[in-house]
């Protein structure tokens, strides 16, 4: 494989990267809480799809719709029942609780499906774009970057032009000030979550991008999106991005060319390099490439 | 009309620091409240906007009320929306946000008017309209201050808070500030006016309390205020003759003239 093909997958390991770490910034910014549940929403919404793409058999844009529909309720309802009660509680025990809701998601959706994988049930298959005559990509693939491309235009929009993007903004930057303004911080969390919930469905269509099928071991690869934010600094979207495509990146290229260069540490270590990339950054600059001084190292 | 009766306000379950104060802000008036550093100024203002759980402060006793209605059980974004509204000390813009988004936060609960309080805001800052994408944190402190007042403005209050517009700005710049609060009363806002500038707050009110560690210890008409000797001593700093020292303990025997209690 050319080194052209590395890079543009890559790029498309990026675009899934970057929807599940825009929903780790947006929880962090709103709740300055570090979501551990990101991986267990993804599947959770990954599983809806599966459901009403297979089994109900349903238009598979229709399944991701009513998926989306309902990660977002998903969202709104553990914001309500498990977050809300912990506000003002040390952000610690918070971000613990999210490890048990991750754990309690899994479980309990996971018991609802099988544990192999089941095909998402996409339109995209096995078709391949061609790019002169030797570079291949296929469909998923490229559905991922237009997507991510479209979700962020999106997000940039919310939270430049309308009312509640500006609140969200603004709780961000000065909680206090918010309130006197008279925005619902509560409304602000709970659509925090339920973003964030919406953009971990969106990433289960594509986190095996190759087969396009979902499966209960598949949160470790959701879960490479927490160096992601680590890197990219952990309440700045921008930075994510950035980290997102400095992580798919390097994962691309170490897939490619490690087995042949370092063929000692055996297959799949390009899965560690998230991590790896991480450690480095952390060594030089503690608060992220792009985070606030201020903000808690992690 | 805004009134606090017997108002008590305890922070973390143990502090105290009102003590049951009141005092009433009529409509269309400008109402001053001084007093000294930690006297409880901010606070009175947190628990008429509603905010005192930010700090974990709650409110044990009394009542706030606005035309009668009691409103101290109500979210900070209810009592905006019925016409409440309070510019932070310390300016607090957001400092990454532009001018126009500053201003559009404050337009939150009053969306359909945008454009109406925003041409308003803008006649009374002309300094903000001319500046309308800048970057709110690289404004000077007055212009701050500006946008601060200007965002309490976008949701049209009836009652305006001001939590020491004042604070560290210059004579000239607390001059301006001091006509635009007027400037802002004569349209028909209510304004209660906290500072640490008396003099300022004095001659631009019609009424003045002054509030001691949490209780209520003057409550007369400004200009009764300006002539009292115990205020132009502490509060403007003025010596009415002789060169003899007081200390502070010898002239502390105001006594409540209210009882709220029957």
């Amino acid at each position: 494989m050319s080194l052209l093909q590395a890079l543009l997958n890559g790029i498309a390991l990026a675009a899934v990267y970057s929807l599940l770490a825009m929903g780790f910034v947006i929880i962090y910014k709103s709740m300055q809480v570090l979501s551990f549940a990101q991986p267990a929403l993804m599947l959770f919404g990954g599983w809806w799809v599966v459901y009403f793409a297979t089994t109900v058999s349903l238009n598979f844009y229709l399944a991701v719709l009513i998926a989306v529909v309902i990660a977002a309720a998903t969202g709104l309802v553990i914001e309500r029942v498990f977050l809300r009660p912990m506000v003002g509680k040390p952000v610690f025990a918070v971000a613990i609780m999210t490890i048990g809701l991750d754990l309690s998601i899994r479980v309990f959706a996971g018991n609802f499906y099988d544990v192999s994988p089941r095909s998402t049930g996409d339109p995209w298959g096995l078709n391949t774009f061609v790019f002169f005559g030797r570079l291949v990509i296929n469909h998923r693939r490229v559905a991922a970057i237009v997507v991510a491309v479209a979700v962020l235009l999106g997000l940039l929009a919310f939270f430049r032009y309308s009312r509640m993007g500006l609140a969200m903004r603004a709780a961000a930057f000065d909680q206090e000030v918010a309130l006197i303004q008279g925005v619902s911080v509560a409304a602000v969390f709970a659509i925090s979550w339920a973003l964030a919930s919406v953009l971990a469905t969106l990433a289960s269509l594509f986190i095996n991008p190759d087969l396009g099928s979902l499966a209960p071991t598949n949160y470790v690869l959701a879960l490479k999106a927490l160096p992601v934010v680590v890197i990219g600094g952990l309440d700045s979207i921008g930075g994510a991005l950035v980290a997102a495509l400095l992580v798919g990146i390097a994962e691309a290229l170490t897939g490619t060319y490690q087995s042949h260069l370092t063929p000692y540490v055996g297959q799949n270590f390009s899965q560690v390099v998230p991590y790896l990339v991480m450690f480095v950054v952390l060594l030089v600059r503690p608060y992220g490439l792009f985070g606030t001084r201020e903000v808690e190292r992690v | 009309m805004l009134a606090l009766k017997n108002v008590e306000v305890v922070y973390h379950d143990v502090i105290l620091v009102l003590r049951g104060i009141s005092l009433q802000v009529p409509d269309g008036a400008i109402v001053a409240l001084l007093g000294a550093n930690g006297a409880g100024k901010t606070t009175t203002l947190r628990a008429i906007s509603g905010i005192l759980d930010v700090q974990n402060g709650k409110m044990t006793k009394g009542e706030v009320t606005l035309d009668g209605q009691r409103i101290d059980h109500l979210s900070a974004s209810k009592i905006v929306k019925l016409g409440v509204s309070q510019a932070l000390e310390g300016r607090r813009v957001l400092a990454e946000l532009t001018v126009e988004e500053n201003l559009r936060l404050g337009a939150h609960t009053n969306r359909r008017r945008l454009g109406e309080n925003m041409d308003r805001v803008y006649g009374l800052f002309p300094d903000l309209k001319q500046r309308p994408k800048f970057i709110a944190g690289y404004l000077s402190g007055g212009q701050q201050q500006m946008l601060a007042i200007g965002r309490a403005l976008m949701s049209a209050p009836r009652y305006l808070l001001l939590d020491e517009p004042s604070l560290g700005l210059a004579p000239m710049l607390v001059q301006e500030i001091r006509d635009i609060i007027v400037e802002i009363n004569r349209q028909g806002t209510g304004v209660l006016l906290v500072e640490q500038n008396a003099g300022m707050a004095l001659t631009v009110s019609s009424h003045g309390y002054i509030l001691e560690t949490g209780k209520m210890v003057m409550d007369k008409a400004s200009a009764e205020l300006l002539k009292d000797e115990d205020v132009r001593e502490f509060y403007l700093g003025l010596h009415s003759g002789g060169d003899q020292i007081r200390s502070f303990a010898e002239v502390k025997q105001y006594r409540r003239k209210k009882r709220w209690l029957s």
